[in-house]
């Protein structure tokens, strides 16, 4: 118990940073990985690693995997130094980039990489720089989500930097291909593998980090999400038990909805179990059950307390996020929360919820109701996704019986040859997951 | 499976029959395709027991390997194949048409136009199911790497002449039918499949013979009842009276049949080579080549129910009309034909073992690019394939109540009418989503604005409500000419009934990857000087 007591999350991370900033700046590899949890404090490392490298005189090229991500980090960069001259590489669509953008003063916007030439710092997506070519490569480059991107991606761009720094997750979400690659499966450049596991069979040598706080998860989620999703690289969360308090003024009105409200509030996690049925993927009982807990979160007039501050922030609609699998069952989400008058929470699917956060999450779990388990809906990165995005409570709501459809259908994706078997493997996470839940389950006949 | 496909495979269980999925052939049928109907020796990967091969449905070429573990016999056997299919590949590597096609000068460094040969049509190889696809692979895999005692007088074991030119055919064919709405190499149950939906599941779709059973039963049987005999009937000899489409055959008919006319064989052949004068050889042949006979009697009752089901698949086929972009698809088959015959003259190596980083990078990029591209284009051709998309919120369908004209703001204001299109299709619109409508061929983009607030017949709940028709604000912002007038018939009228997607309908080119020798650091650096691949070694499996 010593040694847990001497944990100072503040202290790891810093020790951990330093690291990384040392073997990045100083260090004589061409590239550096860094592996972070969730909400481990990514973009705050990016943000510092280009101001940095920029004040060291590197000309420095940053890859992201989105838009949004990108105009994030500028944003990011120029809260940080809004004297760094910052150039946004962006696509000749209409719409480019945040129109948030305009008002930065020595941010420079152009579709050329040309026009941004000399700038201490560029930034784009991976897919724009897989257009650009120069005859002078950048002296450093930082990848940001590369475990998100692809193998061949990064072939793409690889011949524009000379050293990197490689920023992601590796627990979330692996980067797909509509076609199969199975053809390439275990070859070391196999192009539909993430850009890390290609960079690292190839240079094995290089330094890896890890960032070992997450900041964002409460106490009461890190270990869950540690044990179920990095059992060998475990992380702790940066605040405690009681720092983070989420009440609301409205009591409950008994109903299993506000009663899984409440629990999660007090627990961090909440469980709505539906009876079991098999159901087409929108099923619509578990839709409007997802929908009037979000109605009923924001009705009840929730308020958040974290990390110091005296005073609680309302629980209004922007802090409040459903997650899904599909995209029409994100459609079906908004469809009913329209009909009950609820606008501006966000609703999508994991993909698209990587790298946000917010205070509560509803989510709807990938397996309810689903007569098959499926490699896609098995994948241990779609529900740590959902898991891993919130700072007060998550409340998953499903139906009955998806711990006997794990145990009908056990992973039976044929092992390849040289590939790295991902461990754990989803039939595991979801047991994981589903046993802790369990703990927090409230019943709920609609 | 979308849901639509979900209903039909329900509809097909209740009415005994499978339901189409298609209203048109999105595939290319060629004139004349090669049928190969293969079968493999079981225990040993890529002993071919025998084959049938060839153009005409009446007249098979039987092909039989009456020992597969003797590698002569199995020699012999891919000479007899080389000498069906390369003939047949060549009629059509002559017959040649002008043609364009972009190049980068390799002095200037531009792109420039070149005129280059691309064959006029390409040949088409079908075979019974995917394994039969894989077969393919592996036999060309088997066989691209030999060499012949011509191309190397010092290899110990020589294949027979085009022996391994037939392997690297067979490899391209492999290689191409990988790629999405190709149409070199079919498999029949994927192209049944691909156009009807049964009453079964897809693994059990993969049984050709319970397939057409779904699809066109006998009379007075259903579908399902067919199926299961399809597939379980034997008769009194416990032998299937529909024999699997292979290359892999019925444990019964291995154990029972095929073991010991392969053991008498073995025998005769033993004893003539031990026969003492003339006069007992003589028998002893006869005997030989009466057990031989046995074998090839056997193993063509096999493979002759599967020829007649691969032609009647293709007649199935045949009866739909083909889809407006096939022809482009296929012109894209023909121009990877033309490139394999081009490499095989100018004297290239047959294909790599592996993929380099680069060229598995492109492959994948091509194969995600023809994925999309294939999708699109049978949607834009196939009305019940878009009723697919509209029913997953991808695409709708309405009538135009509305038009009015606006202009976009600028310098030189160009024309971005406002139409308003009344629909009963629940579309996934986010803000500002791009759509399209085919326009002459071509897509004219639009923005969506809005869910029409109550204006007439529409919904004030802004859109996704239960039931009824929703109104839906589009700004048309392309193909109208350059004019502040839009061009005559590039504007919606009221009362058209227009289709919109939210795909995209054409695909853009990806971003151009590194040549092989500047392959980056990160994924291994450039493979170094390319040297032709020594043939295979010999193993001890080789001589057993």
């Amino acid at each position: 118990m010593s040694t847990e007591a001497a944990f100072d999350p503040g202290t790891a991370a810093t020790r951990a940073t330093d690291a990384i900033l040392r073997d990045t700046l100083h260090g004589t590899a061409r590239g550096v990985v860094v592996d972070s949890p969730p909400g481990a404090g990514k973009s705050t490392l990016v943000v510092r690693a280009a101001l940095e490298l920029a004040d060291a005189g590197r000309s420095l090229m940053v890859v992201a995997q989105t838009n949004a991500q990108v105009d994030d980090l500028v944003e990011r960069l120029a809260r940080k130094n809004p004297e760094l001259p910052v150039g946004r590489l962006h696509s000749s669509d209409a719409d480019p980039y945040d129109k948030a953008l305009d008002r930065l003063a020595n941010v420079r916007k152009s579709a050329k990489a040309a026009e941004l030439a000399g700038l201490p710092v560029v930034i784009s997506t991976a897919a724009k720089w897989a257009h650009v070519k120069v005859d002078e490569p950048w002296r450093h480059a930082i990848v940001d989500e590369a475990y998100q991107m692809r193998s061949d991606g990064l072939l793409a761009v690889a011949g524009l930097f000379e050293r990197a720094l490689f920023v992601g997750d590796p627990g979330q979400l692996d980067p797909f291909s509509i076609v199969g690659g199975e053809q390439w499966a275990g070859l070391s450049y196999d192009p539909s593998a993430s850009a890390v596991s290609t960079l690292l069979a190839h240079n094995p040598q290089l330094p890896q980090h890890r960032l070992p706080v997450s900041w964002r998860l409460p106490a009461s989620a890190a270990p869950l999400v540690s044990d179920a999703f990095y059992p060998y690289t475990p992380f702790r969360s940066g605040t405690d038990h009681g720092d983070r308090l989420l009440s609301f003024a409205v009591p409950s009105d008994g109903s299993g909805v506000d009663r899984v409200i409440d629990e999660a509030a007090e627990s961090g996690w909440g469980l709505l179990e539906l009876p079991a049925r098999h159901t087409p993927r929108t099923d619509p009982e578990a839709v409007r059950a997802v929908a009037t807990v979000v109605r009923r979160l924001l009705d009840r007039g929730g308020a958040a307390l974290a990390d110091g501050s005296p005073d609680p922030t309302p629980l209004t609609a922007g802090r409040v996020a459903v997650g899904t699998a599909h995209r029409d069952q994100a459609a079906a989400v908004r469809a009913a929360l329209t009909e009950l008058g609820v606008a501006d929470v966000t609703v999508d699917t994991a993909n698209r919820l990587q790298g946000m956060e917010f205070d509560v999450t509803v989510i709807l779990h990938p397996l309810s109701g689903r007569p098959d388990a499926t490699a896609f809906h098995l994948e241990t990165g779609r529900l740590c996704v959902l898991a891993s995005r919130h700072r007060h409570a998550c409340v998953v709501v499903c139906r009955a019986g998806v711990g006997d459809l794990l145990d009908e259908y056990p992973s039976t994706e044929p092992v390849q040859l040289g590939t790295l078997v991902k461990f754990p493997d989803g039939w595991e996470a979801n047991h994981a997951v589903l046993a802790h839940l369990a703990e927090h389950r409230v019943p709920w006949r609609p | 499976m979308s849901l639509i496909a979900t209903l039909a495979r329900l509809e097909a269980v209740a009415t005994g029959r499978a339901q189409p999925t298609a209203t048109v052939r999105h595939r290319r049928l060629s004139q004349r395709p090669l049928v190969f109907v293969p079968l493999t020796t079981a225990g040993e990967a890529g002993a071919p027991l025998g084959a049938l091969v060839g153009t005409d449905r009446d007249a098979p070429r039987l092909l039989v390997v009456p020992q597969p573990r003797d590698r002569d016999l199995r020699f012999a056997f891919l000479a007899e194949l080389a000498d069906v299919v390369l003939p047949y590949i060549d009629s059509y590597a002559d017959a040649v048409e002008a043609a364009e096609r972009n190049e980068t000068d390799p002095e200037t460094g531009k792109r420039v136009k070149v005129e280059v040969e691309l064959c006029a049509d390409a040949p088409q190889l079908i075979v019974p199911s995917r394994a039969g696809v894989d077969y393919v692979r592996l036999l060309g895999r088997s066989m691209r790497f030999r060499r012949t005692a011509e191309q190397d007088p010092q290899t110990p074991y020589p294949a027979p002449p085009r022996v391994p030119l037939l392997g690297r055919w067979l490899t391209h064919f492999g290689e191409r039918s990988r790629v999405p709405g190709s149409a070199l190499l079919q498999a029949v149950t994927e192209l049944l499949g691909r156009h009807w939906a049964t009453g079964q599941s897809s693994l059990e779709d993969q049984h050709l013979g319970a397939l057409l059973a779904w699809i066109d039963p006998p009379a007075g049987e259903t579908g399902a009842q067919a199926a299961l005999r399809a597939e379980l009937a034997r008769d009194a000899d416990g032998q299937l009276l529909c024999p699997p489409a292979g290359p892999a055959t019925d444990p019964a008919f291995d154990n029972k049949l095929l073991a010991p006319a392969i053991e008498r064989y073995d025998r005769a052949r033993t004893a003539l080579a031990a026969a003492q004068d003339g006069l007992q050889a003589d028998d002893l042949l006869g005997a030989l080549t009466a057990a031989e006979g046995e074998i090839r009697a056997l193993v063509s009752s096999r493979m002759l129910p599967t020829w007649d089901a691969v032609w009647r698949g293709l007649d199935l086929l045949r009866s739909l009309p083909e889809g407006a972009h096939v022809e482009e698809r296929w012109t894209r088959d023909r121009w990877s034909f033309t490139g394999h015959r081009d490499r095989v003259v100018a004297g290239e190596p047959p294909q790599p073992r592996r993929d380099d980083a680069v060229t598995a990078a492109n492959k994948l990029a091509t194969r995600e690019r023809e994925q999309a591209r294939l999708e699109a284009q049978e949607a834009l051709d196939d009305p019940l394939v878009m009723a697919a998309r509209r029913l997953a919120g991808e695409a709708f369908a309405g009538e135009v109540v509305d038009v009015v004209m606006a202009y976009g703001e600028g310098k030189r204001p160009s024309p971005r009418p406002l139409v308003t299109v009344r629909t009963e299709d629940l579309p996934h619109l986010a803000e500002r989503a791009k759509v399209y409508r085919s326009l002459g061929g071509k897509p004219q983009a639009a923005e969506f604005v809005r869910w029409a607030a109550e204006g007439d017949a529409g919904r004030a709940d802004g859109g996704h409500g239960a039931g009824g028709a929703g109104l839906l604000v589009l700004r048309i912002v392309d193909k109208m000419g350059r004019g502040k007038e839009p061009e005559a018939g590039s504007v919606p009228e009221k009362g058209d009934r227009l289709c919109f997607t939210l795909f995209e309908h054409e695909q853009r080119g990806g971003a151009k990857l590194p040549d092989p020798e500047e392959t980056p650091w990160t994924h291994g650096g450039p493979p170094g000087e390319q040297t032709p691949e020594a043939p295979d070694s010999v193993t001890q499996e080789d001589l057993l």
